[in-house]
């Protein structure tokens, strides 16, 4: 104790009691407190996505095979990606359904392209945990609303793929996505 | 510490005489687990799981760098070098079926260790920090085997990685960008595994760590015992080397019995026949569940399928996933009961069986089909769940009778083997009924 009074007599204490050795003390610790945050920047930020995962190209589908009633399974940014034909039956029963009153609300129209209603474009990953729904295959379960049936935890969405039932909270994703000809899209 | 009767290391040899003045560690072994560590007599054998726990750790490591030195962190040759690991490296089979099956019996005698704690009241005072670091211990073990489990990139591997990753992504706002930073893209790929390699090899030497705490943490207050009335002088125990050496020794041999039976004739019993087939991106197999030790949980995040005001259900089934396991954190403080042991608390006692049941049919629907009825069951199960620990446990406590308690552990033990009139003859052995330092 005895040598802080000493030094305070030697004419280091400033303004409020506050000596220029306090000041020291606060920036040293400061600076070693922003060195050690910018050590540990890279080092988090290396998990996140790298230069070649970032690089992801656009995808372009055929559309020229796809029968109405028909859907098809391919790949956007290594997540499945639904192309689907909607037969007149099922556009019928997406446009009946009161948009409004959905856990997602969204019309037919909102989710697809002007004039080109028939193309549902859907990312295949349930907006549950992630899992690819059943639905888009011949013969695979497509749910108590005829659209699609995640075997996850039991998510069912209807024929415009909006979530109906189940724990998932939004409508399968639609990416950003444009005709380059009648039977040709380009997604991404 | 030790209690003030303990035997004292007195170096015989004077090669151990040497290492003891530079370097007492020989010393550390003696008080910590020798014959200077006294321990209470009547322990059952419910008080073996640690040691078989810390066995288990043993083999998951020495089968697992093993494992390691055949294995490619890569999403295309890690399937092929798992197969190749079965097929030409010698005994590779053992060792991968050895590594397999000792994540289940790691968390087989865990789940036993902890239901042991929680019937004898080992997470009371003074033993709150060696709960609470066994909490840590299990979180690390559940991150661990869930890295684990990804690394053959089979079907179930993938999907795992995505549905778990995937928790994660339900937390508002940063939960997305977590999610990716978790995987280090948008769905499980490459960078995943590998990273998730790096870490399953890393944890379990942190959890090693974290165990030397645990046992540290332990042998300040010493073991618990199945009275939970405290030790009170030298009768009440005996030193932990030979007797509680021998006694974990058979422990030990009828775990390894019983590792062997399954390893030998059943390796593949408690695995899922969906993680022989190689991750596939495009299609999720119609019955995903994780390993048999996540089902409870599994049953709990399941449970949550209507929204609540404004949080999604997606997030309160991630939000009581968690809870489940860090409500336990505060359990120390929730059960304020001063009698430890359940063999005392016949309400409690009736509950935790109660308890057991629920955790079991939890396990059993997180296994089943998310379809009725086990929906249904695991949601008032889950609600049972939550409600023994904030509402039962804490009004059982205010309000149970408990049975009067031995005056002291030796005389639980003659009581027991109906040795009548040595009693008066053995020191500090009042009629008390309540532990005096208990709570």
């Amino acid at each position: 104790m005895a040598s802080v009074e000493h030094t305070d007599s030697q004419g280091l204490s400033g303004e409020g009691g506050v000596r220029r050795r306090d000041f020291i003390n606060i920036a040293a610790v400061s600076f070693a407190g922003v060195g050690a945050v910018a050590v540990v920047i890279p080092l988090v930020d290396q998990m996140n996505p790298s230069a070649d995962v970032l690089a992801l190209a656009s995808t372009e589908v055929d559309l020229s095979a796809i029968q109405p009633g028909q859907a098809i399974k391919t790949t956007f940014r290594s997540q499945p990606l639904f192309v689907r034909h909607l037969t007149e039956k099922e556009i019928a029963e997406a446009d009946k359904v009161d948009a409004g009153g959905l856990r997602d609300p969204q019309t037919l129209e909102e989710r697809t392209v002007d004039g080109k209603k028939q193309w549902l474009v859907t990312m295949g990953v349930c907006t549950h945990l992630g899992c690819v729904p059943l639905g888009a295959g011949e013969g695979e379960n497509k749910g108590e609303f005829g659209g699609y049936f995640c075997p996850c935890h039991g998510s069912h969405y209807d024929t415009a793929a909006r979530i109906r039932k189940g724990p998932a909270p939004k409508n399968l994703e639609v990416p950003k996505f444009s005709f380059t000809s009648d039977t040709a899209i380009l997604v991404g | 510490m030790s209690f003030p009767w303990a035997e004292h290391y007195t170096p015989k040899h004077p090669a151990m005489q040497w290492i003891d003045e530079k370097l007492p560690l020989p010393r550390l072994v003696y008080n910590a687990i020798g014959a200077g560590y006294p321990v209470p007599r009547n322990l059952n054998y419910f008080w073996n799981f640690g040691v078989l726990a810390g066995l288990a750790l043993v083999i998951q490591i020495v089968t697992g760098v093993i494992m390691a030195m055949h294995y490619g962190a890569n999403t295309l040759v890690a399937f092929g070098t798992v197969e190749q690991t079965m097929r030409d490296v010698n005994a590779g089979w053992l060792m991968r079926y050895a590594h397999a099956n000792g994540a289940s019996f790691f968390f087989i005698v865990v789940y036993l260790h902890i239901f042991r704690g929680l019937f004898y009241g080992s997470y009371k005072a003074p033993r709150e920090m060696v709960w609470l670091l066994g909490l840590v211990i299990f979180l690390l073990m559940m991150a661990t085997a869930f890295m684990g489990y990804v690394l053959p990139w089979g079907q179930m591997s993938y999907w795992g990685a995505k549905v778990i990753t995937g928790l994660f992504g339900a937390i508002p706002v940063v939960g997305e960008p977590i999610q990716t930073w978790l995987l280090g893209g948008f769905a499980p790929g490459n960078a995943s595994l590998n990273r998730f390699f790096s870490l399953h090899f890393l944890l379990p030497f942190v959890i090693a760590g974290v165990i030397i705490l645990h046992i540290w943490a332990l042998h300040i207050p010493g073991s618990s015992n199945p009275t939970g009335v405290e030790v009170k002088g030298p009768q009440d125990t005996v030193p932990f080397h030979p007797y509680y050496t021998a006694k974990d020794g058979f422990g030990v041999g009828v775990f390894l019995i019983l590792f062997s039976i399954l390893l030998f004739f059943a390796p593949n019993y408690l695995g899922h026949p969906d993680n022989y087939i190689e991750a596939n991106p495009l299609s999720t197999p119609a019955h995903i569940v994780p390993e048999w030790y996540f089902w409870p949980f599994y049953a709990i995040l399941r449970a949550f399928t209507v929204d609540f005001f404004f949080i999604p259900a997606k997030l309160l089934g991630v939000l009581a996933m968690f809870a489940s396991i860090l409500l336990l954190f505060f359990l120390p403080w929730l059960d304020t009961s001063p009698v430890r042991s359940g063999n005392y608390r016949p309400t409690f006692k009736k509950f935790w069986w109660i308890l057991i049941a629920d955790v079991l049919v939890l396990g059993y629907c997180g296994g089943a089909p998310a379809e009725e009825p086990y929906v249904m069951i695991s949601q008032i199960a889950s609600a049972y769940y939550f409600a023994h620990f904030l509402i039962i446990l804490p009004l059982i406590s205010r309000f149970e009778r408990p049975l009067p308690l031995p005056g002291s552990i030796t005389e639980s033990v003659l009581n027991r083997h109906n040795i009548k009139g040595e009693q008066d003859a053995l020191p500090g052995m009042g009629a008390d009924p309540q532990p005096s330092n208990a709570g």
